[in-house]
This record gives structure tokens, sequence and C-alpha cells, in this order.
């Protein structure tokens, strides 16, 4: 119990000195998963809004496959990056894996179906609703795509939310695409998984503890976001 | 030198019918519109009078029949037909941004979008809720916000379905003075409603509909005193015709 206690009091301490160490690690997290949030975004929610106001063959499958793909194994698709960037795969030659980059491509192939599954449902039920305006306005699918996205904005924040969850607190395709390379390639959810196994608690429990107040932040934000947004605009 | 395009009226239905889940909507209706007179469309629940205006009006494709314009619409070019619905959908911006909005699938240049959308708004009374956000409006205002949306666009058809059911007697009158003055402004309105006193303030013309067929199209006054079908007069008189 005690070395529970002192890794509890040696973890807050490092919080509390923003240890450069501790400081390093969240921030290569943060701007991995910030960018594949990004990337995962601007693939996964124009995708999702097309699929929500278009009707052509094999929509349901389509559908199906994005929900499908939602629950998608991390390790898998660190393993399919793995085989896709290493020297003798196709992308070899650029000779990107083990680097924050091939990091931020695993999350992005992670989250994009994710958001777009997301993102068809949230816009399927306003479409539902804008439908018959929009197509007596006389706009196009696609306009109707961007409308759509736009006036839910801030629904599809919370969808922001969840990928960037899923993102920063996935460790299999990290591992197996950046190698955990101390300084290089290390993450907040990487370092947990090293530094428990060490038994090194303080740095595991201070990173641990880091990743819940960002998870609880971010949170926190998007719920203030739209709240006020739903009092302002209705 | 550009020509002004040929106009859209009249509109000619042709054996017009609409299925949906096995059953039949819409059963064989035939009708002229022609520009200038107010066609308001009666008919009991169910008559299929809110389908003929969405078939009409493109959102529904026949089953069988035809909807013919003079002069068709071009896929590409701005709409000159325009619809008000029952519920107002509008966006999550303000008044003036949802007209402007209107304006710009439209086709309408940015700079003229602000000085047009502002006058449509002052036509309709909304002139000082220029910056509100359309969804917490009230639903009268949101109404009248529908119609400077259609005001702002000067369609040369306007097709509305029970556009003030919803409304307390103040804001349907509101509505109403709109709707007299889009038809004042040349735009030919096409309106359904089962408000008879509605219908009597508002109708030029009357084409009664019933289980999915035209039975009447009469002037409104003669409609209203002396309907030629049992099924209109037991209407009028506040009975279901079934």
């Amino acid at each position: 119990m005690s070395t529970v206690s002192e890794a509890v009091a040696q973890a807050l301490a490092l919080v509390a000195t923003w240890d450069p160490k501790l400081v390093s690690i969240v921030l290569l997290s943060l701007r991995i998963s910030l960018s594949a949030i990004v990337f995962g975004a601007l693939l996964g929610l124009p995708f999702g809004a097309w699929v929500a106001v278009t009707d052509f063959p094999g929509r349901r499958a389509v559908v199906v496959i994005l929900n499908a793909l939602m629950g998608l194994p991390s390790v898998v698709v660190g393993l399919v990056v793995y085989l896709l960037l290493s020297r003798a795969g196709p992308l070899g030659s650029f000779g990107i894996l083990f680097t924050p980059a091939a990091m931020v491509i695993a999350q992005t192939i992670l989250i994009a179906p994710t958001l777009a599954a997301l993102t068809r449902q949230v816009i399927g039920d306003g479409w539902s609703e804008y439908r018959e305006q929009l197509c007596s306005l006389g706009e196009t699918r696609l306009g109707a795509a961007m409308t759509l996205l736009w006036d839910l904005k801030y629904s599809l924040v919370t969808i922001l939310l969840a990928g960037f969850g899923r993102a920063a607190s996935e460790v299999g395709a990290v591992m197996i695409v950046g190698g955990n390379i101390d300084g290089v390639t290390r993450v907040m959810t990487t370092t947990i998984a090293l530094e428990t196994s060490k038994g090194d608690l303080p740095l595991a429990l201070a990173l641990g503890l880091v990743l819940l107040s960002v998870v609880l932040a971010v949170n926190a934000g998007a719920y203030f976001v739209k709240e006020t947004a739903q009092h302002r605009y209705g | 030198m550009m020509r002004a395009p040929a106009s859209l009226l009249p509109l000619r239905l042709e054996g017009l019918v609409f299925e949906a889940g096995g059953r039949r909507i819409i059963r064989g209706i035939s009708a002229t519109l022609k520009r200038g007179p107010r066609t308001v469309v009666l008919g009991p629940n169910g008559a299929g009078k809110s389908v003929l205006l969405r078939l009409c009006h493109g959102l529904l494709t026949p089953t069988a029949g035809a909807v013919t314009w003079n002069a068709p619409e071009l896929p590409s070019a701005p709409r000159r037909q325009a619809m008000v619905f029952q519920r107002p959908v509008l966006l999550r911006r303000s008044a003036l941004g949802n007209v402007r909005y209107a304006l710009e699938v439209g086709g309408v240049p940015a700079r003229e979008q602000e000085d047009r959308a502002y006058e449509a708004l002052c036509k309709v009374g909304l002139e000082g809720h220029v910056d509100r956000p359309a969804r917490v409006m009230s639903g009268g205002e949101q109404q009248r916000l529908a119609l400077a949306r259609v005001w702002a666009l000067r369609p040369e058809i306007l097709f509305l379905d029970e556009p003030t059911a919803s409304l307390d007697p103040g804001s349907t009158h509101e509505i109403e003075k709109v709707i007299l003055a889009l038809h004042e402004a040349g735009t030919k309105i096409v309106m359904v409603t089962h408000n008879l006193g509605q219908a009597r303030r508002l109708a030029d013309e009357i084409l009664f509909l019933c289980r999915g067929r035209l039975l009447e199209r009469q002037p409104a006054d003669q409609f209203l005193r002396t309907p030629a079908s049992s099924e209109a007069a037991r209407f009028l008189e506040g009975e279901l015709p079934w």
C-alpha cells in the first residue's frame, strides 16, 4: 500500500513541477492525436455527410461497413500501417515508419471511419428534417451536405470529441508503428504501458492523471460549447 | 441582349397518379393552373392535398401522369417556384442569414444579397429581428421569416402547405397579409388549407380534393355558396364525407 501512495505522491510532484520529460510526452501525444483528428475530420465529416444525403447503389453496405469499422481494433490498424510503411512495403520508400508521421497516419485510419459513421447519423437525422426545404430552394446534394455540416456543427463537436478520445487513449497502433522510441515516438499511452511493466509507477501514474484530465477538460469544453450554442441558436 | 425567360405558367397536370407503400394517394388528377387567380386547394384530411402540392413542386415524382410547365426550369438554373411548409425549416443562423442563404442558393450575386434580404424582412414586418437567431423566434415569426425568404426570391409561383395550421389568429392574419402582398406583386398563389375562413378570405378559385380525386373546381364564391358535389357540401357543413 505504501508503494502505491508513494507513487501517487511522486506522480503528483511530477505533474506539479511540470517535469520536462512528462511535458514532452504529453505534448507529443496531443500533437499526434490532434493532427489525427484534423485529418480524420477532413476525411470523415464530408464523407459521412455525403453518405447521409445521397442515394446510391450499395449505400446500405457502406453504412454497415462504416458502423463495423467503428470497432476496428487498433492493433490491426497498427499492423496494416506497419506493413504498408515497412521497408519492404509499398510505401516503404517514404521511410516514415517509427516516426510521429506514421503514428498520425495510423490514428487517422483508426478514427476516420468512426467520425464518418457518427457524422452520417447526425447529418442523416438533420437531412430528414431539412430535405424538403433544401430541395425546394434548389440546393444540390453537395451543397446540402455542406449546409448541414455547418448548421449542425455544434453536434459535430461531440463527434470530434469521441474521435479524439479514441485516438488519445489507444495504445496498440501507435506502439506498433511508432516503436515507442524514447524522446521520438513515446506518447502517454505507450509510456504508461512500458513504465507499468518496468515497475516505474510514478511516471505511469502521472501520465494517467494527465490523460484523464485532458479527456475531462476536452469533454467539459465541448459540453459547454454545445450548451451555449443550443441556448443561443436553438 | 438577354431576354427574360419565358413564363413557367401555365402549369399542366395530366392524369397525375401517386402511389406510396401500396396505397394510391392521388388517383388521376388533371388541371391547368394559370397566372393570376389565387388558387386554394380544399379537402378533408387524407385527400392528398399536400401530396398534390409536392408533386407540382417537384419534391415527389408521380407514379403516372405528368407535371408540365410552360417553360420548364433548367436543372442548373435558379428555381422560379417556391414552397412554404406547415412547419418552416430554418437554419441555425440569424433571420437575415436565412434569407441570404436562400438568395445564395438562388444564384443572386453576393453584393445584392444583403439589401434584398433586408428588404424582404421589412416586407414581412421583421425589420426589428434582422440579427435574431431564427430558431428561437416564435412560430408566427418563423413562418413570416419563411415568407421573407420567398419574397426575396421573387418566385413566379408559390405553393403553401397549410402555412397557418399551427398559428394563433393574430399570426395567421399577419401571414395572410403577406400572402396577399405576394399576390399583388405578381406571384401565383397555390395554397392548401382546411380552414374555411381562410379559404373565404384568400381564394379566387377553389380546387376541392377528396380521396385523391379532384372533385370540383369552381370560383370561390360559387363553391362556398353552392358546391356541386355532395362530398363538398358535407365538407362545408363540417361533416366528414364518409
